[in-house]
């Protein structure tokens, strides 16, 4: 990549004026550093990847709403979780929450696991009880 | 409390740390001669483990490896701690910045205020330095930014103690013994011939056979998996690729600078002439992005596109097991 050549298209990156650092090639053939704002192809991915979070958030909701799923399988979703991530913020087992993504399960646990699931997902174990879908 | 350091932006946020704490201990090494020497150039393929509900391709080795490796060859000695409990990380790190020591941290990005929301996701190999603290606030040395920041008590906390894959643990590491004799050369000629090892590993899952291997799965994709997933399976690999830290197609410019600066340290003819072949096996890697993007954009439901992909892909292939055997020799 010559310097010149070193993209500078619109992407998230401008919003907060961020640069990131590449190399290039100066006139001579020497390698340098220039700062590029961004990559349309880059950016089309990140949006791609954006779309399937919000996608899954959607699914998500609709499967809490319809009695399918628990609240927490949306909230692991909103916070762009997998469930190896959750299990290991809330310190169980994967087996176990996967068991807890059951709305049947999920009713009778008690405040102390909940709160856990509160915590790693920032909110009140009142507002996890209670969501039932947007 | 502040400690002397000086932030200097990189691409990559392992060499940026790395090259930017020797700096701070009278080394002058940039960023391209941390990553040819740990050896940071690599692919990986595991079509098994999910990352980002995509099979994980990496352009680079284990996190940590780029330093260590580094370390090692250049005759420092880098010590690193994990802790289980936060106060006991915090505490050391205020003890290490009261001794005027600036240290690396491994953090997970989720967490990391700083950076855009769209960046934010459950990565936890990043890295920074905290180089001091001013009431309650760290202040950090992040490469991948331009200049420095800072963050609270409880948001370094946070991001020091993400859980998840490669859970940091609060992990913390710094130089405790330079050497004053260096030898360069011997240390380059090393990264180089673990880096072409690697590249051409008799594995299928490593190296140029991972390329061929991820080529041919890249044919059956829409087929096996459906275009919608074959297309987020793309554009996860393309940001693997091209994300903030790999200085642009997967690493190689950053590695084509490492070899012109070996050229002059080796007195190296040959590596000039390779550095210039790297750069343009880089180009391709971009060119292969750009077709990719017009795949995953259009989302055109052709098998051939795919094909096409796959067909590009190996080429690539081809032309790094030629350069890598070139570059074996060369040294």
């Amino acid at each position: 990549m010559k310097k010149e050549e070193v993209p500078q298209d619109k992407s998230s990156l401008s919003s907060i004026k961020m640069k990131e650092l590449c190399y290039a090639t100066d006139e001579k053939g020497n390698y340098t550093t220039a700062l590029s704002t961004g990559w349309e192809p880059k950016t089309i991915a990140l949006e791609n990847s954006i779309q399937d979070v919000n996608e899954r958030i959607e699914e998500a909701n609709q499967n809490v709403k319809n009695g399918k799923a628990s609240p927490i399988v949306y909230f692991m979703e909103v916070h762009k979780m997998d469930w190896l991530t959750l299990s290991s913020y809330v310190n169980m087992w994967q087996w176990r929450v996967k068991r807890h993504a059951k709305p049947s399960v999920f009713k009778t646990l008690n405040n102390k696991i909940l709160s856990k699931y509160a915590e790693a997902f920032e909110i009140s174990v009142e507002e996890l009880k209670n969501f039932k879908g947007n | 409390m502040e400690t002397n350091f000086i932030h200097h932006q990189s691409a990559h946020c392992e060499n940026g740390v790395a090259s930017n704490l020797l700096k701070h201990h009278g080394i002058n090494i940039s960023e391209p001669m941390v990553f040819g020497i740990g050896s940071g150039l690599f692919f990986f393929y595991l079509p098994l483990l999910k990352v980002n509900h995509a099979p994980a391709i990496s352009y680079r080795p284990m996190p940590g490896s780029i330093f260590n490796k580094a370390a090692k060859r250049l005759g420092i000695k880098v010590k690193r701690v994990k802790f289980s409990n936060p106060e006991a990380a915090q505490k050391a790190l205020e003890e290490n910045l009261k001794n005027n020591i600036p240290s690396g941290l491994q953090v997970g990005v989720y967490n990391l205020t700083y950076f855009p929301d769209e960046y934010r996701f459950h990565f936890n190999a990043h890295n920074l330095v905290v180089y001091g603290k001013k009431e309650n606030n760290f202040l950090i040395s992040d490469p991948v930014m331009e200049t420095v920041t800072v963050l609270t008590d409880k948001e370094l906390e946070k991001v020091r103690f993400a859980k998840g894959a490669l859970a940091p643990k609060g992990q913390m590491y710094y130089p405790i013994e330079i050497p004053s004799n260096i030898d360069w050369e011997n240390a380059i000629k090393k990264g180089i011939k673990n880096t072409c090892n690697d590249m051409l590993a008799p594995l299928p899952i490593i190296g140029v056979a991972g390329m061929r291997y991820l080529s041919r799965s890249i044919r059956k994709w829409p087929v096996k998996k459906g275009v919608k997933v074959a297309n987020h399976y793309l554009a996860q690999m393309v940001r693997m690729q091209e994300e903030i830290g790999t200085g642009g197609g997967g690493f190689r410019f950053i590695y084509a600078a490492f070899l012109q600066e070996a050229s002059v340290i080796l007195k190296n003819e040959k590596l000039k002439e390779l550095s210039l072949e790297m750069t343009n096996i880089g180009d391709l890697w971009r060119d292969f992005a750009v077709n990719a993007a017009r795949v995953y954009k259009k989302r055109s439901n052709q098998t051939d596109v795919y094909n096409s992909l796959a067909d590009e892909l190996l080429k690539l292939a081809d032309l790094e097991e030629a350069f890598f055997k070139k570059l074996k020799k060369a040294i």
